[in-house]
Parts: C-alpha cells; structure tokens; sequence
C-alpha cells in the first residue's frame, strides 16, 4: 500500500466488498479506503461497477458480501451467505454475520453525501429549494414546533446557509429558477450545492464532469480542490475526464469488471499495463 | 409601453390589508348566513359541506399530492372519526331509541362527551389506526399501496358493521340522532383552523421535505429524509384530520352508517383533488366549494323536463351524476394540472393575472403586439430576417425552393 | 365439519374462485403489459352482468345468442374505455392513468345507477344453468359445476395464445419491454387492443358465471369482486396468468370456508381478504409464482 510519512486516519474503508445481481457480478471483492483529507479517484470502462460501489458505500442497496466502515465504524456489512460462499475471498471468510445496513438517509446523517450519475434533482422545484431541503437533515424541532414556525432561528439559518451555498457555486441568479430548466452545466452545481448542503465530511462525486467541455472541466477541477480545503472535506470521485482525474486525485482506484486492477498514484496507473488493457484493449 | 409584460410584485402592506380584507369578508359572509340574513338554510348546508370536503381534500392532498403517496385510505379514517363523535355524542336520553335492536354497550352507555372532545378523539383515533397500518402498508410500491389503503377502508368498514360491534357502534343499523351544529361558524372555523396547520405544515422544512420525496425518493433519502418516517409522518396527520373532517360530516348529516364510507368517498375526493391540482391546496378548496355548488346546479338534469306534455326521458334521477362523472373525466384527460397545479393563492398573482389581459388587448388593438412578436421572431416587417441565424435560414428556404421550382419544370 | 358439508363447500368454493379466476385474469393481463391497475375491470364486469339482463329480459334473445351478445357489447365498453380512457395518458405518470381508471370506475357505477336505478334487478334464467343438479348428496344449480370446467378450458385456451402463438410471443414481448417492443415493430396498440378484448370477454363470462346462481345485479356489485380479483392476481404474482387463476381459486375457497366455519365471520369476508392482502405483500411482495425485478438507481 502506501507509504506515507503520516498515516492519515481513514474516513472510508470498504472491504471486500462484492455485489452480485442475479448471475451478475458488479462488485469482486473490491477492497478500497479513502483517508482524510483525500481526493481520491475512481475510474474504469463502463459497466465495471463503480456507480454500484457509490451505491452499496451509501447503503442503497446492501452488498452480498464484505463491509463498509465509515471512520472505523461499521455502517454496512454482509459475510458469507448462500450462493456468493465460494467467490468470497476477504478477510471473514467463514463467518457468518447477519447483515447490518444503514438506510442511505442515515448515512448521510454521518456525513457521507454524493452526487448522481443521472443527475436527480428536485425537478419541478426551484434551486434554491433544491438546496434549501438538503438542510432538512440538520433540523432539530419536530413537525409540531416547525409547524407553528416555532423554529424561526433554525430555519432563517437554513436559509442563510442556503444562499452561501449557492453564491459559491454561482447560482444566485437562477435561485428562483425551476431546476430542470437549467442547463446541464448548470444542474450539476446545483446537484453538488445539494450534497455540500447536507454538511458533509466524506464526499462521494459520481461523474461530476461528465457533457462538460474542457474549460469547465478544468474549472470543476480547481473547484473541487478548493471546496475540499474550504469544506474540510474528503473526496472520492468517479470520473472519465482523465485531465480531471490525473490532475486533481492523489490516488486512483481501478475497476474493471467489478474487480480491483489496479491502484496507486496517477502516474503509476498511467504506466500500468492492465489498466491501458482495460481502456484499449490488448494489441494483437 | 413596454415591450414584454411587467411582472409587478405588490407591496407587503397592500397585501397584508387585502388579506384582512378577505378575512372580513368571509367572517361577514359567514355571519349572515348563519343569521340567515342571506341564502336559505339550503345555502348554508352546502357551505357547510363544502368546507368538510374542503378540509378532507386538503387531508388527502397532503399524502397523494404533495408527499406523492398514492393512498386512497381517506373514507375509512372518516369513518373513525364519524363514529367516534356520532356514538359519544348522541344525548343520553335518546340512545336507547337509536339502540333499539341491540343495547348499547353498558361501558359508554352513560358516557356522554361534549362535541370538542369527541371530535379530538375522533381524529386521534384515526391516526392510531393510521399509524398502526401506516407501518406495514408505506413500505410498498405505489400501486399496491392503493389497493392495500383501499382494503383497509373496506376492513374499517367491516369492523364497524360486524356482530361484535354492535353495542358500540350500533352495526348495519347506523346512528342517528346526532346533535346538529349550533352555528355555522362551528365547521367553518375548525375547518379553517385545520387546513391552515396543513398549510403552516407545507410550507415548514417537513413539508419541503414532503415535496422532496414527491419528485424523487432515491434523491431524498440521499439528502437525509428518513422516507418512512416522512411517509408515516404524513400519513398519520392526514389520517388526523380527515378523522376530524369524518366527525364533522356526521353532525352535518344528524344520521349516518357505514354506507357513508364506501369506496366511493374516496374516489369522489381523488377526483375533487385532481380537479383543483394535485399540489394545490387553494385548489382543493376552490374545488370543494366547485364541486358541492355545482352538484346541486346539476339537479336540474335530475328533475322531470317536458316538452308540452311529452317527457323527454333523459331527464330522470342519476343524469346528474353522470354528467357530473363525465366532467371529472375531461378534467383527468385534458387538463392533467387542475384548476390550480401546484401554484397557491397569491395576491400577486391575482393582481398580474387582472393586468395582463387589458394589457394584451391593449396591444393587440395598438399594433404593437404585431410589432413585439415580429420582433421575436427576429424578422422585419417586408418579411426578412434580421439576424444572422434568421437571414442564413431564409437563405436557405429561397435555395429549397429554387431546386423544387427547377424540378417541377 | 361432515363430509357432505365439506363436498358442498368445496364445490362453492371451487366454483367462486373460478368466477375470481376469469376477471383476475383480466387484471393480471392489463398490469402486465400497461402497469395499471384498472381499478374499472370490476365494473365492466358488473356492466356484463347487466347487458344480460337486458339480453334475455328486454330483447327476449334466446339464451346462447344472448351469451354472444353480452360477449361483444362487453368487448366494445372495454375497448372503447382503453382507446378513450387509458391511450391518450400512455405517457404520462403513473397515478394520472390508475386516477383515469378509477374515473371510469366512478362513471361506470354513476352510469349503471342512472340508467337502470340503485335498486337490484333480476338475473334472468339462462336456458339450463340455473337448474339445480345432484350429485350424491350435494345438490347445486349446474352453473356451479360449469364454472370451474369453464375456467380451465379457457386458461389452456388462453395459455396456448399466449406461449405458441405469435401474438402472444408479441405480448410477453411487450410486457417485459414497452420500449423495446416498439423498436421492433410490434404493433403496440393492436396488442393492447387484444388485450383488452380478452380481459373483458373473460370477465363478460365470468359475469354470466357468477350472477347465474346470485340473481341479483346493482351497480355496486362490481367494486367488492374487482378489488378482490386484484388481490388474487397479486396472490399469484402480478403479471402472471396462471398465477392469477391460482389466486382467484384461493381466495374464492378461503371465502367459503371462512364463512362456513365461522358463520359469525360473515360480514368479515370482504375485509378478510384484504387482511390476505397485506400479509401477502408484506412476506411475499411478488406473489406465489411471481418475478423479482431489481431497480437501477
């Protein structure tokens, strides 16, 4: 692995983790960790099954095997059961656990946020609801006390929060536009605004260059360093743009068919012969 | 003149008289009919059914169209809440008459409660029973979840008819004898009250997230909201509050039984709801009040029609209903959004909606609409394009057109 | 419970659930291929009910031509229902079309009311059904006995359609894939059109079935069996045709004998059903021979 001079604490460690769908298998053992402070990258061919370990890592669905810790904390796990016994290959082999696994809600709760592929905005709603209702997850004051506007301070910082938020990612003139209007460049801010909303401390970007053109890849590219100081943030990322992902990532995982080829710093993995198979195929 | 019409926003102090203003006027309104000084007893049953309907729909609005849970549950929480204040309520003197077939149970039998209280039990009621399916039932998919509410009205329904029940709730038999409001203010302030916490609830941050669920679920609970516990959250305050509509209804009909609450209550407040917009609650108040005027309107294809003395025999009870039908079914297949959409009332819209149209004609007449949509087009006025994009397309429409004048010769 | 007793329950039972089978057929069929609910199949088949009445009643047809008839007139009321009702919000969500459908249903039950008033009318004697038959010791009308033979000569019928025949390969095909099946050229509103004309031929059946020994007909007596035949297609799994048969049989036994064991039940036996219902969803959302489909998010 790697050899830091600190060994910065973990934020997300996934283990072994292995998903299968029917007779597919999108996931293989696939063993990756994120430290704090990290901009780490995620790359491979399509299909090979990144957005379903952003999915399996934010409890959308659980994994048929392998474990989630989040700071060293379980969130989701599932060992060794029916069909997946023998493809199974990680360190609890043999046992059996009964599956735990948070509800995506709740994991945002502990300070995981991402962002969608497909974008999925609020989309007959305006940005700034879009962004206003990510706030929800902080509220304190119940139905009844938010009801009768009890609640006024916690809401006018809701909506404080709300418009720093969209002045940083330069949304203020559309606040009041209806989200799908916009266009796509537009409805990733918002997507992104979104996450960052949720008060996040690890997060997860699937895609976030995807249809943009070099110069505002290059600009996300800048963006997501600065909001990773800004936000204290640790940043795992699914990405085609290679500008993007070899100029911003410290280190790059890839997958290839739901397994692990190849990890390490973006120079070594530009070297790397499997991956270079993966993207181009072999040279007969 | 301005060219594109100027959406004026009116001041805060403008609307907050306004809105007294309306206020005054309905407590007015409401006054004299109450007193009788306007409209006839007549009038005033249909106002007070109007706003039972309006505080139903605008319960079921807050589940099936703002948190976009498709639950047709509605004539069973009305139900509960009906019988809860129709068997507590019921003067002691009068029970054994209406009991007259099985006795009332020994436990209530003297236990009479004031109209208030009924009515609160009535509500908490339902929304223990909401709460109690709200658990199994929410976590399904949404065609499932219409049958399953829809099953539950009909096992509510059962279970206040059956056997077991009928010391409590007088069974098939019904209940009858309900005092009868003392006022009109009555329903129409606790209808009030209760559609304004539904509102004050919307627009609160547990609303928003209500909407957020509506639009996507997977992107709310990737914003946090807990989807079952907003889902039940909903569920049980409307189940609340129809429980509350139900035991109006019962006083406003002095007698009810569990035919009341068929299945087709229910469907009856879907369609009143789409019809004011699904989103909407000044729809489904509008819509109430449409709807309950115009059905009495539409009586008039129920009656007898002549024609010198032959009968046209079209015209005979039940035409009504059909026509009344048939308009529901032309609001869902042509005009999806309603009355209302998702928009709310608003002062301001109001207000521009007014200016617009003198505006229009005003232009119209002038010649300067002409002239602003010319100009949108980006073409003069002998019909050739000024921009760039605008003179390439007609470049190439007069090249398209020589090539098929060439081959036609 | 005596032997005789049991027969005769079982014979019931066997032949309600039969009747269930034919309309949940129908329902199974229509969810499988437009994913809605047709919250308006039980009230066509409450239609079918009466068309016969006025078959043999009004137009004095013979018996076999007024089966035919009440077959076609019911076909036409479907048909017409899909092309006016459910086409036109094809596109649309999902709760506009089940909204339109329990608009119709609304309609259908206003337009029965009106055009031949709330009170029941009298099913007419349909040549021999009616008579009463013995077999041993148990003895019912002979439309009991027809009923479940009824059924499963036309669930192989149906079943032959649907696996050896082309129109119902392009009917799997459009269940499974709306979109792909357009791309290929499948014919999707000829498909759905015979769709429909099977649910409602079916269901027109089942009516001259079910009312035959219940001779009376009101414009409500299609809500309760509709909603009911829904939960059987759930029971079999949704989307599944001899799924939905196995449900009706389930549903029509567990009726006869939950009301023949506890009499006192009686009233239950509608809310009984759903009680089935949700257990049913809660344990084994897909039905008994349903298919799990997972969600790409």
């Amino acid at each position: 692995m790697q050899n830091n001079a600190i060994e910065k604490p973990n934020v997300l460690r996934v283990s072994d983790a292995t998903m299968q769908f029917g007779g597919v298998v999108a996931l293989n053992n696939l063993s990756m960790e994120v430290r704090k402070g990290e901009i780490v990258g995620l790359i491979g061919p399509n299909g090979a099954g990144k957005t379903t370990a952003f999915n399996v890592i934010t409890g959308v669905y659980p994994p048929t095997n392998g474990a989630i810790y989040l700071n060293d904390e379980i969130i989701v796990s599932n060992y060794p059961q029916g069909k997946m016994k023998d493809l199974y290959a990680g360190e609890n082999r043999g046992k059996y656990t009964k599956a735990k696994t948070l509800t995506p809600d709740k994991i945002t709760k502990m300070q995981v946020a991402r962002t969608f592929q497909n974008i999925r905005l609020f989309k007959d709603l305006t940005v700034y609801e879009n962004v206003l209702i990510a706030q929800h997850v902080k509220i304190r004051a119940n139905w009844l006390t938010a009801s009768l506007k009890m609640n006024y301070k916690e809401e006018a910082e809701m909506r404080r929060e709300t418009l720093r938020l969209l002045e940083i990612l330069d949304l203020l003139d559309v606040q009041d536009s209806v989200s799908s209007s916009l266009p796509y460049g537009k409805q990733r801010h918002v997507e992104i605004a979104r996450a960052l909303a949720t008060d996040p401390k690890l997060l997860l970007l699937d895609e976030p260059a995807a249809g943009m053109n070099p110069q505002e890849s290059d600009e996300l590219m800048r963006f997501v360093g600065r909001i990773r100081g800004d936000f204290d943030l640790s940043i795992l990322m699914i990405e085609h743009h290679m500008q993007v992902v070899m100029g911003i990532c410290e280190r790059i995982y890839v997958l290839d068919y739901g397994k692990l080829i190849a990890n390490g710093t973006p120079k070594e993995i530009q070297k790397n012969p499997k991956v270079i198979e993966a993207y181009l195929g072999v040279d007969d | 003149m301005p060219m594109e019409f100027e959406y004026k926003k009116l001041n805060k102090q403008t609307k907050m008289i306004l809105t007294i203003l309306l206020v005054l006027a309905c407590i007015i309104v409401t006054y004299m009919l109450d007193k009788g000084m306007i409209g006839t007893s007549y009038t005033v049953r249909i106002v007070r059914i109007s706003v039972i309907y309006a505080l139903i729909g605008v319960s079921m609005n807050l589940v099936n169209g703002f948190t976009g849970v498709f639950s047709l549950g509605q004539a069973g929480f009305m139900a509960i809440g009906a019988y809860s204040v129709g068997v507590f309520t019921i003067p002691v003197a009068d029970r054994a008459n209406v009991f007259y077939l099985v006795p009332m149970s020994e436990k209530i039998v003297n236990v009479e409660l004031s109209f208030g209280t009924a009515l609160i039990m009535g509500g908490l009621l339902a929304a223990a029973f909401a709460a109690l399916i709200g658990a199994p039932v929410l976590r399904l998919k949404s065609d499932y979840l219409a049958i399953a509410t829809l099953g539950f009205s009909e096992i509510v329904r059962a279970l206040i008819a059956n056997n077991q029940m009928w010391p409590f709730t007088n069974g098939s038999l019904g209940l009858k004898s309900i005092p009868s409001f003392n006022s009109l203010f009555v329903p129409v302030i606790i209808s009030v009250l209760g559609i304004a916490f539904m509102v004050m609830l919307i627009n609160s941050s547990y609303g928003r997230a209500f909407k957020a669920i509506r639009e996507d679920e997977i992107a709310a609970e990737a914003m946090g909201i807990n989807l079952f516990k907003h889902k039940g959250m909903s569920f049980i305050i409307s189940a609340f509050f129809a429980g509350i509509g139900g035991g109006l209804l019962a006083v406003h009909l002095t007698a009810i039984d569990t035919n009341q609450f068929k299945i087709m209550v229910t469907y009856e407040l879907l369609l009143i709801i789409v019809l004011g917009g699904l989103g909407s609650v000044t729809g489904t108040v509008i819509s109430a009040f449409l709807i309950s005027f115009g059905k009495e309107i539409l009586r008039w294809f129920d009656a007898a029609h002549y024609i010198g003395a032959w009968q046209i025999p079209i015209f005979r009870p039940g035409l009504r209903m059909v026509i009344f039908s048939l308009l529901l079914m032309s609001v869902v297949l042509f005009w999806r959004k309603g009355i209302m959409g998702r928009k709310e009332f608003s002062w301001d819209g109001i207000y521009n909606f007014l200016r617009k149209w003198p505006w229009v004609v005003k232009h119209i007449l002038s010649g300067d609409y002409e002239k602003a949509s010319r100009e949108k087009r980006k073409v003069k006025s002998d019909g050739r394009a000024t921009d760039k994009a605008g003179r390439a397309q007609s470049r190439l429409k007069i090249k398209k057109q020589k090539e098929e004048d060439s081959r036609a010769k | 419970m005596e032997a005789t007793t049991l027969f005769q329950n079982v014979v019931t039972g066997v032949s309600l659930g039969s009747a269930y089978a034919l309309i949940a057929i129908g329902y199974t069929m229509v969810y499988g291929i437009l994913r809605l609910i047709n919250f308006a199949h039980g009230d066509i088949f409450m239609m079918a009910g009466y068309f016969t009445i006025f078959a043999i009643s009004s137009f004095g047809m013979p018996w076999y031509v007024a089966i035919l008839f009440v077959i076609l007139a019911t076909v036409v009321l479907g048909v017409l229902i899909e092309k006016l009702a459910y086409k036109p919000l094809r596109e649309s969500p999902r709760m506009s079309i089940m909204i339109s459908a329990i608009g119709v249903s609304y309609l259908l039950v206003n337009s029965a009311t009106y055009l031949f008033t709330g009170l029941p009318r009298a099913f007419p004697e349909l040549g021999f059904l009616q008579k009463v038959y013995q077999i041993g010791d148990i003895s019912a009308p002979i439309v009991t006995f027809i009923t479940p033979v009824v059924t499963l000569v036309l669930l192989f019928a149906l079943m032959y359609l649907v696996n050896h025949t082309k129109t119902g390969m392009a009917m799997r095909a459009v269940s499974k894939d709306f979109e792909a099946a357009k791309l290929m050229g499948i014919e999707i509103n000829r498909i759905i059109t015979i769709t429909f004309v099977i649910g409602c031929s079916l269901a027109a059946i089942s009516a001259i079935l079910y009312f035959s020994p219940r001779p009376m007909v009101y414009p409500f007596s299609g809500l309760m069996p509709g909603l009911k035949c829904f939960v059987a297609a759930v029971l079999g799994g949704i989307g599944n045709i001899p799924g939905a048969v196995i449900g009706g049989f389930i549903i029509g036994i567990a009726e006869t004998f939950l009301v023949a064991v506890f009499p006192a039940m009686t009233g239950y036996s509608d809310a009984f059903t759903f009680v089935l219902l949700i257990v049913m969803l809660l344990f084994r959302p897909t039905g008994l021979l349903g298919e799990k489909i997972a969600e790409k998010v």
